[in-house]
């Protein structure tokens, strides 16, 4: 280990924060900690209004009839939904966040190996962004966030170019982050840090990074298709002009289903962490946590096609992408049981990230064991296109990747702010989303079960129990996820000081920086002599 | 009173079929949860740091476990891919005397018509226990057709047809829905469907029961036909330009390229809007493509037509 000269624990007097304090020193600021906060604010801001659309369409959805809201308006708050959680929050939440944040003090270095592309995709994404919001002021976009042609092409008469645009931008902003941290982790890492001493976290950045170089291109191609025959009349994906509405769901699904991992491995990355943190124990297997993650973002380019069992692909592809995706359902598989295997024998702390990863490991239980009824061919056929689905992927987007966002918003927020916040009020919150999620989507699973198709206006007048336990459980919800931006504030002014480690975790994160880092992250360059989580299972908590 | 059920009532073969997966996926599903949780709060609670106790942090080499897991996994997921994969070839695997029942979708509803020409709109009446194989297509985005009770959906879309079949087992009024999202009214593109008694069918077939007013598809593809010109070349005899459409339905066709097809609705559609596109070995690409001359509705009756061309006729005319 490196000689600390400097005490850890004493909050610096000079950290990332406070050396610079103008408002230029931010927005071109180069350090990666900076770029992570810009997202965080500009992500945060995505996220309520991609929740106060959907608290505006499940309002309606309190009765059968389409009172609240006209149709159009309704299919407008679904679609704007969809694009701005998804190309705006999801996508960018855990790795240009945490990810930004985390990765070179994880590897021990001072910065990514390319800060000005780190702040370029910033600006890349916030051009995106703009257009996106452009899209919400001159009415909307109609085409749900899947975008399917001809509907798209040729018969909505809503914003679909500008939408488009908006989804195509951001894209590169996804692209460059990833090449950003292939880069830094490939040849950044600290001296004695081998590739299997990494932290999980940095593994499944790994593996997602190698998604958005690989996977959204493919997207960005679908779209300049469209926009080639919205604006030329060359036909691609309009069979009034010869094209094929098909080809444009297989490359769409090509990019959008791995997409789906961009979004989730990165939280399997930080529930290894909090896990093995708070359980004061070594990983339960931690190669195979690690491959699985690799595992997940090879195969997962092969799977695309089970969205599709019903839209007319030839039976026999439909079984290839059946098997495929029933296979890569065991990787993620191992993964559960290995974070629970985690707990065997440890000394467990109950904080409140901790019970941020326990809901996600129940509720990604959930969401991956439910994907199993669409991976099937047969089961699928009566499913597919139902609310069955929508549940499905909350309960994998929220209830696995924006679960696992706040439980490493809230094991990391000390290092980022250097403050504590309210400890119980954290554990309160993290309740509260976990009963308010299930209370909103657990209905939805019967619902589709039953037959209600998605993105439905109004609908038949049995199903309104249903709809009514589902609203209310939105807003028990959305209750959960204001909680932390209060108590959040209130930590940066009046929050204890964190020190350097208050969780008493293991990583040169926590062990070799000071809370809130200093510009250059460490004093000294950290060399690495030990395997991740060597943790002893007498580290005490200072929270 | 609530009547509470997790699937819908069941009310064909393939929803007799499926529904016992369903079942095994919610069983397997849910007590894999139960499991998680009830390991998660035993643990949790058991293995939590006290200061009284001094536990050493474990350091697992469990490879035989992991591997053990991965196996077992494995197994499961290609058992339950398997169970689902015959099912699902199930729903492919129309039986050949079925009754053909052609279906439109456009924004926003379902235009319906029977094999002598009943047509009606946003209902589908079908005798009970009888295959019937629907052949759909959509004038504008594209739509899904969807019946809970039958377990079954199929996207709809515009220049294509695509099939489903099925055989309902019980008398009944269902509801029917568009599934793909279609823009407007997608959630009031729906109705209802009416599995009948056999001889009920047959009385509405022949408008006893409302509906609209019967146009003989036959008739009308017929007209075409004629008007078309097909049989210039179409016809035993003299010239034999093209090959003979008679009985063709349902047999193997061999290209020039080597390729064999097999002559469904799709093909007969292809080789009238786009026939250079497949051409049939032992004869030149002379066929015009029909692409803009002919309406979606008038296309279907066409084909009905040529269905119906009956084989004996072949046998006849190379007689001749
Ligand atoms: C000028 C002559 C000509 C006319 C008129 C014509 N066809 Fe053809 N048709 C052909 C030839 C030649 C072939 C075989 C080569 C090919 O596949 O293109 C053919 C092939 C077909 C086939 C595929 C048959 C098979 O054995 O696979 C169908 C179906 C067909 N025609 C339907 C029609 C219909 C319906 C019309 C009227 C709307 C029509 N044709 C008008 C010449 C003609
Ligand atoms: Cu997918
Ligand atoms: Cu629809």
């Amino acid at each position: 280990m490196a000689t600390v000269v400097t005490d850890p624990n004493a909050a610096p007097a000079v950290h990332y924060l406070n050396w610079r304090k103008t408002v230029a020193s931010w927005l071109f600021s180069l350090d990666h900690k900076r770029i992570a906060i810009l997202y965080l604010i500009s992500i945060s801001v995505f996220f309520f209004v991609g929740g106060l659309l959907a608290a505006a369409f499940r309002l309606e959805l309190l009765t059968p009839e389409g009172d609240l809201m006209q149709a159009d308006t309704y299919n407008r708050y679904f679609t704007l939904h969809g694009v701005v959680m998804i190309f705006f929050f999801l996508i960018p939440s855990i790795p240009a966040v945490l990810g930004n944040f985390l990765i070179p003090l994880m590897i021990g270095a001072k910065d990514v190996a390319f800060p000005k592309l780190n702040l370029a995709s910033w600006y890349v994404y916030m051009i995106g962004g703009t257009l996106g919001v452009l899209v919400l002021v001159t009415g909307g976009v109609d085409t749900g966030w899947t975008f399917y042609s001809p509907l798209s092409t040729t018969y909505a008469n809503t914003n679909v170019f500008l939408a488009a645009m908006a989804a195509f931008v951001t894209g590169f902003s996804s692209i460059l982050t990833g090449l950003n941290f292939l880069v830094t982790i490939h040849t950044m890492r600290a001296p004695g840090l081998t590739w299997f001493r990494l932290p999980l976290f940095i593994w499944a950045h790994y593996a997602t990074s190698i998604i958005q170089v690989l996977a959204t291109p493919v997207v960005a191609i679908a779209i300049f298709l469209i926009a080639i025959e919205r604006v030329w009349g060359v036909g691609v994906f309009d069979p009034a002009l010869g094209g094929d509405p098909i080809l444009f769901q297989h490359l769409f699904w090509f990019y959008s289903h791995p997409a789906v991992y961009i979004m989730i491995l990165p939280g399997m990355g930080v529930i290894s962490e909090v896990i093995a943190c708070n359980a004061r124990n070594r990983i339960f297997g931690y190669p195979f946590i690690a491959f699985s993650s690799v595992a997940i973002a090879i195969v997962g380019f092969l799977v695309w096609g089970h969205h599709m069992f019903v839209s007319g692909q030839a039976m026999y592809s439909s079984l290839v992408f059946s098997v495929l995706t029933m296979l890569v359902a065991v990787p993620s598989a191992i993964k559960i049981f290995n974070w629970v295997g985690t707990l065997y024998r440890g000394n467990i702390v109950w904080t409140a990230p901790m019970l941020y990863a326990m809901g996600f490991l129940g509720l990604f239980a959930i969401g991956g064991g439910t994907g199993l009824f669409l991976g099937v061919t047969g089961t699928d056929i009566h499913l597919h296109d139902t609310y069955f689905v929508v549940a499905h992927f909350h309960y994998v987007m929220v209830g696995g990747a924006v679960m696992a966002y706040l439980a490493g918003l809230h094991f990391w927020w000390p290092k980022i702010t250097g403050r504590l916040y309210n400890h119980l009020l954290g554990k309160l919150s993290a309740i509260i989303v976990f009963i308010g999620f299930n209370a909103t989507f657990f209905p939805q699973f019967l619902l589709g079960m039953q037959g209600m198709p998605r993105r439905y206006h109004s609908y038949r007048e049995e199903w309104q129990l249903l709809n009514i336990f589902s609203t209310s459980g939105a807003m028990i919800l959305g209750i959960g996820f204001l909680l932390p931006v209060l108590y959040f504030t209130w930590s940066l002014v009046f929050g204890r000081r964190a020190g350097a480690n208050p969780w008493g975790a293991k990583g040169l994160e926590w062990e070799k920086a000071s809370s809130p880092p200093s510009p250059h992250n460490f004093d000294h360059d950290p060399v690495v002599t030990e395997e991740a989580y060597a943790y002893t299972g007498r580290e005490q908590l200072s929270v | 009173m609530i009547d509470f059920r997790v699937l819908p009532e069941k009310a064909s073969t393939f929803a007799e079929s499926v529904d016992p997966l369903y079942w095994f996926l919610i069983l397997f599903v849910g007590g894999f949860f139960l499991v998680v949780c009830a390991v998660v709060l035993y643990w949790g609670v058991k293995y939590r740091q006290r200061p009284e106790e001094d536990r050493p942090s474990y350091h697992p080499h469990a490879i035989k476990l992991e591997i053990a897991w991965t196996v077992v996994l494995v197994i499961i997921a290609l058992g339950i891919f398997v169970w689902g994969s015959v099912l699902f070839f199930r729903a492919y695997d129309a039986p050949d005397d079925a009754l053909e029942i052609s279906v439109m979708g456009k924004q926003w509803m379902w235009k319906i018509r029977h094999p002598n020409g009943m047509r009606e709109t946003n209902e589908l009446h079908v005798p009970v226990d009888t295959p019937v194989r629907l052949t759909m297509t959509s004038q504008d985005v594209i739509h899904s057709f969807f019946i809970p009770a039958f377990r079954l959906k199929q996207d709809v879309l515009p220049a294509k047809y695509t099939t489903m079949w099925f055989k309902a087992t019980k008398t009944g009024e269902y509801p029917l829905f568009c599934a793909e999202y279609c823009g407007t009214e997608h959630s009031t593109m729906g109705g209802r469907v009416f599995v009948m008694e056999p001889e009920a069918y047959a009385a509405w077939l022949r408008g006893e029961g409302g509906g609209e007013a019967p146009d003989d598809v036959l008739a009308a593809g017929r007209r075409l036909y004629d008007r078309l010109g097909c049989a210039a070349c179409h016809t035993a005899g003299v010239e034999n330009r093209g090959p003979l459409l008679e009985g063709i339905h349902g047999t193997t066709v061999e290209m020039t390229t080597g390729e064999t097809v097999v002559v469904n609705d799709e093909y007969l559609r292809e080789s009238i809007l786009n026939p250079s596109y497949r051409v049939v070995k032992g004869y030149a690409p002379l066929m015009p493509s029909y692409k803009n001359q002919l309406e979606d509705e008038e296309l279907m009756n066409l084909i009905a037509y040529i269905k119906s061309l009956p084989k004996q006729q072949v046998a006849i005319a190379e007689v001749k």
